[in-house]
């Protein structure tokens, strides 16, 4: 048994796409208080917003860009293998997909916010890299299921 | 100072047209845009295909009103500097997007009366106009409602998650202020205000 440490201290991977998911991924910033957070994102520039923390660029991709999403998902294996975090959180979109898969692969807990722009409909990485998180959270009460998505708040 | 963007990813010439149109007849030197990979070049108005989050920061601070596409980040962007901010939704028939998501967006957030619509290129002007009139609101705080803090806090805690909100409630243990939009999720989670 490995032995804990006295803190018990998470290691959050949090990991979101630029614009809107970037906004919201760093709102959360309060829910992190007592963990060390490492983020992930697709634009270099954002690294000057959180200089306190560990940061990676990935490249984005969409679902109509197959390589794209392969040297995606490398890169974040590459990080998830180096960081090993005991947490990974995700407001989406592609890059947090594959975040939450690989990071429960390697036995992380995985928290997934589907963005508050998903109003009417899940995402459609949120409705299938949500059904893989340990919590799957919409923003949006009327979207809540029994089976998840849940709601518990929303970044507003 | 107007600032106008459409976010990072897509074009979106049918606010840039319209904003270009407007500034020509009200003879305003002062809008400046960011329009992405667009090829229209307006006559009006000042421009530049993409910025750096460290000038869209300076730009959104010195704007007087803010004009976008109905995208999270440029709405929640205005919200958090007290900023008015006029929204045309993307429309995925006009392959501005894939779907009609800022469409939903732009309507529960305009019924809020927290952000002003136009929701096509006929409404622009008028809300453009009453955007000028208005001063800035006070600043969202710039972090989630306390309820989702304490739904990841509790998670990240080992609590398992359950649907009560008593339970989140109570372990609400920070004392966050209320935002402005406090009323946009109401903390029991039933209902959203209309």
């Amino acid at each position: 048994m490995p032995v804990k440490e006295a803190h018990n201290r998470n290691k959050v991977l949090a990991v979101a796409s630029s614009g809107g998911h970037w906004v919201q991924l760093r709102r959360l910033v309060p829910a992190f208080a007592d963990s060390e957070v490492v983020y992930v994102t697709v634009i270099e520039a954002y690294r000057s917003q959180v200089p306190e923390n560990r940061f990676y660029s990935v490249n984005d991709a969409t679902r109509w860009n197959k390589l794209g999403l392969i040297r995606l998902a490398l890169r974040l294996a590459w990080i998830i293998v180096k960081e090993r975090p005991s947490v990974v959180i995700s407001t989406g979109a592609a890059p947090g997909y594959f975040a939450i898969l690989l990071g429960r692969w390697f036995g992380a807990k995985t928290i997934w916010i589907d963005s508050m722009a998903n109003i009417e409909d899940l995402s459609m990485s949120g409705s299938r890299a949500g059904r893989y998180a340990d919590l799957w959270l919409t923003q949006w009460p009327h979207l809540a299921k029994a089976e998840g998505p849940h709601y518990g708040g929303s970044v507003l | 100072m107007i600032f106008v963007t459409v976010g990072s990813q897509e074009p979106f010439d049918r606010l840039i047209r319209a904003v270009d149109e407007w500034a020509g007849l009200c003879a305003r030197s002062d809008v400046f845009a960011q329009i992405a990979s667009s090829t229209f070049r307006p006559q009006h108005i000042e421009f530049t295909h993409f910025i750096e989050p460290s000038e869209f920061n300076r730009v959104i601070q010195e704007a007087r009103v803010i004009v976008a596409h109905a995208g999270m980040g440029s709405i929640i962007s205005a919200l958090e500097l007290g900023k008015p901010i006029v929204v045309m939704p993307r429309r995925a028939d006009f392959r501005e997007t894939r779907n009609d998501h800022q469409v939903a967006t732009a309507a529960r957030f305009g019924a809020q009366g927290t952000i002003l619509v136009a929701n096509d290129e006929q409404d622009l002007p008028e809300r453009l106009d009453h955007a000028l009139t208005l001063g800035n609101t006070d600043r969202i705080h710039a972090q989630a409602s306390p309820r989702l803090i304490a739904t990841i806090r509790a998670f990240l805690e080992g609590h398992p998650y359950r649907l009560d909100p008593a339970i989140s409630a109570d372990r609400s243990n920070a004392p966050i202020e209320k935002t402005a939009l406090a009323s946009f999720v109401h903390e029991d989670g039933n209902t959203v205000a209309k």
